[in-house]
């Protein structure tokens, strides 16, 4: 197992092996030294073609904090911004000796595209590719849930997870779709049908347009951002009866059952898909994903990065 | 300058084995045995001839895009596929909107003489969509325009479809529509479904170019002129079409080689060599887009030839550019679909490689029968001969194909162009 492009890529024992690891991981962030000698002399680059500051800054501390050396490679000032060509950008790369490269980027497939090998043959993590995938989110957010609901053990059987909001153009839905799923929970997809992807009934999940029947049912919910520009490409009326009909409040997570947990992956949207009150609330994880998000992200290039030594050196 | 080609033993349209003589552009005599000096002999036991191919749907990117093809590369890919004749589409830069550019098209083409070159002009003005191009300029200039399109873009403007409809009547013209309307497919990238909503590529609904289709034949209809539908992708489009002709309405209708053959799953790799406009479809949609061709639903094979450079081709799938290069796999894959399988009879086969196509854009000197006195456009191939497809093989400028690597039965081994040899396999 060479790249994580997406779920797709790790078999349940894999997941569940890259959970448990981020536990042990986990527990060397709580200790008084925070760093392990994994991947000295490794070289991880952070290419990062489209903003974003938790990914970023949490796959830099998760590298860090295994003695990898870091390259930020940012799309802003950088020769990305000057018209570069991902493969030009993949070349420069591979000249410089990137034993891994953790892309993020707008394009759907721009990891898929870096790990063909042909531009470059180092180990590739997609941190986010377009409307496509987002693997490390999806692991950290099972992590979040197992440790909630689990005891930080096992599979998600009997799990049910709502995921909520623009599921079209969201990354992170079709990554967690694929991983809960995988895990053994059920999920149910929550959106105007408007913001729902075509022939979505292909897809392992139940659908409602009605947020208020499902709350009763879930374990976990998971709120999705809800880009201001939607509203204008006629996904739905106005941001106000957005928030009333798929936004959460302290009142819709009063409907929830006891010691569920409510997510989010930001950046939030105060206001508009969950309330302040909600996300400041006991059940709100938030906070938590970011820590539990370094953990899966040790755990990630640990396995990928150390655990295949030959691979990344063919 | 007299000029003899005697291809021996062939078998016209699958028939009896024959000899066929041509002289000076035209053939002279068919008959069992012909004995004689000629200039060439092309060895045909076992082949078959059909009349030139005629392509209606041809990007050769001159003037303006000659970093992709031009009009000399493009014309021997063209002989190389077994085509006699093909149609320029007008998205050069500048666009062919004026006579001054059809004409200067036209004139590259006859100084390269492998094939005829039709230019194709533009429906309006810098295909922009506004306002009607130069049609009747284009119609009476020296490159004779009988066939307008947008190609690449869609008259999406009904009233102005309507009246370019109207228009080109009077020089009995006719318009190829680029079936898609452009709201519903605003930054789309492949066909809207169940692989693209997996993929997170933004989906291109069929409905986008069914609507065209449906609106376009009954404006068609209504003003009684002569419609054309490119690329028809989906098993929608062709019930479409099958509805209007059995209720008498006029319209002819094309596929290409790889909407007959390939499907939305290529996208699964993210390698743009698949990405194409109109996007490659699902299963069900080859299986009707092939029972169309075979019952007379679609009229012809076009082949959307759309050569580009390889850093078109060579970034991530939203950023490339659409289009494959088709010329030279048309045939074979025509052949493998759809002759080998007993589907299509080789008369059909002439039909919609040559004689329907010619009869639509009116180029009166092509699609004509295999007989003495006809103008000498003869493709011959051989039905046992396998094409590996090999990019670096093609003689087009731009190497993409999305064939590459595969295994195709039936090639095209001699072209005969006005009475010339433009292709012969070992040359």
């Amino acid at each position: 197992m060479k790249h994580l492009l997406s779920i797709n890529d790790i078999d349940k024992e894999f997941a569940l092996t890259i959970l448990d690891t981020a536990a042990e991981m986990a527990r060397v962030s709580e200790g008084p030294v925070k760093k392990l000698p994994t991947l000295r002399g490794k070289t991880v680059v952070n290419l990062f073609a489209e903003d974003s500051t938790r990914t970023r800054i949490s796959f830099e501390a998760a590298a860090k904090r295994l003695s990898a050396d870091v390259i930020n490679f940012t799309a802003k000032g950088s020769s990305i911004s000057k018209g570069e060509s991902l493969k030009d950008t993949a070349q420069t790369l591979q000249a410089l000796g990137a034993d891994a490269v953790i892309i993020r980027h707008p394009a759907s497939g721009a990891a898929h595209r870096l790990a063909q090998g042909k531009w470059m043959n180092g180990t590739v993590i997609n941190a986010g590719d377009g409307t496509h995938e987002h693997p490390s989110q999806a692991l950290l957010d099972a992590y979040t849930i197992r440790k909630h609901l689990r005891g930080g053990k096992g599979d998600l059987t009997g799990l049910h997870i709502a995921i909520v909001g623009d599921i079209l153009h969201s990354r992170v839905a079709r990554s967690n779709v694929l991983l809960l799923n995988k895990l053994g929970a059920s999920v149910t997809l929550v959106a105007p049908p408007t913001l729902l992807p075509h022939q979505v009934e292909a897809w392992p999940v139940k659908v409602s347009y009605n947020f208020n029947a499902v709350l009763p049912t879930v374990d976990a919910v998971i709120m999705l951002r809800i880009q201001q520009e939607r509203m204008s490409d006629l996904y739905f009326p106005s941001q106000r009866e957005y928030s009333t009909l798929f936004g959460i409040d302290a009142e819709r997570l009063a409907m929830t059952k006891q010691g569920s947990i409510l997510m989010h992956p930001g950046p939030m949207n105060r206001g508009l898909e969950i309330s302040a009150e909600a996300a400041d609330s006991p059940q709100s994880v938030v906070v938590e994903q970011v820590a539990n998000g370094v953990s899966i992200r040790m755990a990630i290039l640990y396995l990928f990065i150390a655990g295949s030594q030959e691979s990344v050196n063919a | 300058m007299p000029n003899s080609i005697l291809i021996k033993g062939g078998s016209i349209h699958g028939a009896t084995a024959q000899d066929v003589l041509m002289e000076d552009g035209l053939i002279t005599k068919i008959a069992p045995s012909l004995e004689g000096q000629f200039d060439s002999v092309i060895e045909a036991q076992g082949h078959v001839l059909l009349p030139g191919f005629v392509d209606l749907h041809t990007h050769l990117r001159e003037p303006g895009r000659e970093n992709s093809e031009t009009i000399a590369t493009g014309s021997l890919a063209a002989a190389r596929g077994g085509y006699v004749a093909v149609s320029a589409m007008a998205n050069t830069l500048p666009v062919a909107d004026t006579a001054a550019i059809v004409e200067q098209v036209s004139a590259i083409g006859k100084k390269v003489g492998l094939v005829d070159v039709f230019p194709v002009g533009a429906v309006t003005k810098g295909l922009e969509g506004h306002e009607l191009a130069d049609l009747g300029s284009m119609a009476h200039s020296q490159a004779h325009v009988r066939m307008f399109s947008d190609d690449g873009n869609c008259v999406s403007d009904p009233l102005l479809m309507r009246r370019a409809l109207e228009y080109v009547k009077q020089f009995n013209g006719v318009i190829a529509q680029h079936a898609q309307d452009p709201r519903l497919t605003e930054d789309s990238q492949m066909n809207e479904g169940a692989i693209a909503s997996t993929l997170g590529l933004k989906g291109w609904p069929a409905v986008a170019e069914e609507s065209i289709i449906a609106r376009d034949i009954l404006l068609a209809n209504m003003v009684g002129s002569k419609l054309h539908i490119c690329h028809v992708t989906t098993k929608g489009g062709v019930e479409i079409i099958r509805w209007a002709k059995a209720q008498g309405m006029k319209v002819t209708a094309e596929v290409t080689p790889h909407h007959l053959l390939l499907t939305d799953e290529s996208a699964q790799s993210y390698d743009p060599i698949y990405k194409v406009n109109p996007p490659l479809r699902t299963q069900e949609d080859v299986l009707a887009l092939r029972a169309a061709l075979v019952d007379g639903t679609i009229d012809i094979v076009g082949t959307d030839h759309a050569p580009h450079p390889v850093e078109s081709k060579e970034c991530e799938w939203q950023n490339a550019a659409f289009g494959m290069v088709g010329l030279e796999t048309a045939f074979p894959i025509l052949f493998t679909t759809l002759i080998s399988t007993g589907l299509m009879s080789w008369d059909r086969a002439a039909q919609v490689m040559s004689q329907n196509p010619a009869a639509i854009a009116g180029y009166a000197s092509h699609g004509q029968k295999i007989e003495v006195g006809a103008p000498a456009h003869i493709t011959v191939v051989d039905p046992k001969g396998v094409l590996v497809v090999d990019r670096a093989q093609l003689a087009s400028k731009s190497k993409n194909t999305p064939f590459h690597g595969m295994e195709f039965q039936g090639t095209v081994v001699a072209t005969v162009f006005n009475g010339r040899l433009t292709h012969k396999v070992g040359n």
